[in-house]
């Protein structure tokens, strides 16, 4: 008997995850959020709910939105990942993570990655989003800290400073 | 308990021809998967039955949406983002452009296909009501060939469809003759993002000559698919708008259900709010009337 370890096999698996080539030996069906967090140590994301509910586990996927968790590892194939790691650049933090700082958008922070990313994609389409935008673009991202008004005024805050996704 | 990936495989052949190949040769051997949004949360609970998966995710064949001059032609595998930016998707199907935008959050909506939803039929989907609406057409294909069906005749019972194991849907065809309609699309649910509805309407209807026309009603999350009220429709067309009409509107939309008590909601309340969320669209046909 195969040991269960090696059923299917694991496979090499390449992408780009915050500018850089990776390739990962995975099975096809491991989550990209576990691939993140345990082949490549990139432990911003979070794991919440696990079932696509609460967002923590957000990260863009080739410049789009997406729940890491509902993710299968192999649909990354030469896709570009972008996690909450590849924002700050030389020790400088980016507009919106400065703005949640300011604001109190963050506290216990499990959900700030996602906020944050989803704000991201949310600046990338639209750098001038009024309230309703914002609130629309990140309904997908559960807080149960602090109440959202501190996340949403980050995301105006950040957007007054012209910051992009 | 969650599911351990080295017992399942997954394989991504990259064309719609090499898919319908792996289906052929092993019918009900391989499920589909595409965005995941359905498939990824049984298998993390560890409820997926199927231990051979197919990536139909991103297949360029599934992923345009085509008009031509009398038809729209989705293809299944266009994600709800998709509908919500495409602009004459947006005018003319407003009914799906809106449920697209209260199907879960942004990063399902970047995922969720509505081809995936169809196939997963789950009756709370709050984009089949509008399908039932328009009289959309789904175009199935296998290697065996395509097949074209009416829409409506797609789900037999809670979860089972018309779909062969061999089988993919193609594309979900709209006819191009609603932009005269007055539509009208509700979410009744714990909040408009990600929480699944207790009940949804997609409703479109006219008034000729003062009575009603061609009302459609399509509701969610009320029976074990999503239903048309066939009966409600026949008795309301023809009819004047009034009082005593929307009361018996009512009466006979939420007789016309058959809902269930569930973690969402009772029987007894998705009853009074379908009869209510018909009425509501009735007066607001009726408003449209008077201010023209």
């Amino acid at each position: 008997m195969r040991d269960s370890e090696h059923q299917h096999g694991k496979r090499d698996i390449s992408f780009q995850v915050n500018g850089r080539s990776v390739t990962v030996h995975a099975h096809a069906m491991e989550r990209l959020l576990d691939v993140l967090r345990h082949e490549l140590g990139l432990t911003g994301t979070k794991e919440g709910c696990g079932e696509g509910e609460c967002g923590s586990c957000s990260v863009l996927l080739d410049g789009v939105l997406v729940n890491s968790c509902l993710v299968p590892v192999m649909q990354a194939q030469g896709s570009e990942v972008r996690t909450i790691e590849s924002l700050s650049a030389s020790g400088r933090l980016h507009a919106l993570q400065q703005a949640f700082l300011e604001c109190g958008g963050a506290q216990c922070g499990i959900c700030t990655p996602g906020m944050i990313l989803a704000a991201c994609q949310l600046l990338d389409k639209n750098p001038r989003p009024n309230i309703d935008e914002i609130r629309e673009w990140l309904s997908g991202n559960l807080c149960r800290c602090t109440g959202y008004t501190q996340i949403l005024e980050a995301v105006e805050e950040a957007a007054r400073r012209g910051a992009t996704g | 308990m969650r599911a351990n990936p080295a017992e399942y495989e997954l394989v991504a052949p990259g064309t719609l021809s090499a898919v319908l190949t792996l289906l052929a040769e092993e019918p009900g051997g391989w499920l589909p998967i595409a965005g995941g949004t359905d498939v990824m949360v049984q298998y993390a609970a560890g409820k997926l039955a199927a231990r051979r998966l197919v990536s139909i995710w991103n297949l360029e064949e599934l992923r345009q949406i085509e008009v031509s001059g009398d038809e729209v032609r989705i293809g299944a595998g266009c994600t709800y983002t998709d509908l919500r930016e495409h602009a004459v998707v947006s005018r003319e199907f407003s009914l799906l452009a809106s449920t697209a935008r209260w199907t879960g959050g942004i990063a399902n909506q970047n995922r969720g296909t509505l081809g995936g939803n169809i196939v997963n039929a789950s009756p709370a989907a709050d984009s089949l009501p509008a399908l039932l609406a328009y009289d959309a057409d789904l175009l199935l294909v296998s290697a065996r060939g395509e097949r074209r069906l009416p829409y409506g005749t797609f789900h037999l019972d809670y979860r089972k469809t018309l779909l062969s194991p061999d089988e993919l849907i193609r594309a979900i065809c709209l006819k191009r003759r609603f932009s005269g309609y007055y539509a009208h699309a509700r979410k009744v649910g714990a909040r408009t993002a990600q929480a699944i509805s207790k009940v949804c309407l997609a409703a479109l209807g006219k008034i000729a000559s003062g009575v009603m026309a061609d009302v459609r009603l399509a509701v969610g999350s009320v029976a074990p698919v999503p239903l048309r009220l066939s009966a409600t429709e026949r008795r309301v067309n023809g009819k004047r708008i009034d009082g005593a009409l929307l009361k018996s509107a009512k009466e006979w939309a939420s007789t016309e259900i058959r809902p269930i008590d569930d973690i969402r909601s009772t029987a007894e309340y998705r009853a009074a709010v379908t009869g209510n969320l018909v009425a509501e669209f009735l007066e607001r046909l009726a408003e449209t009337e008077a201010a023209r």
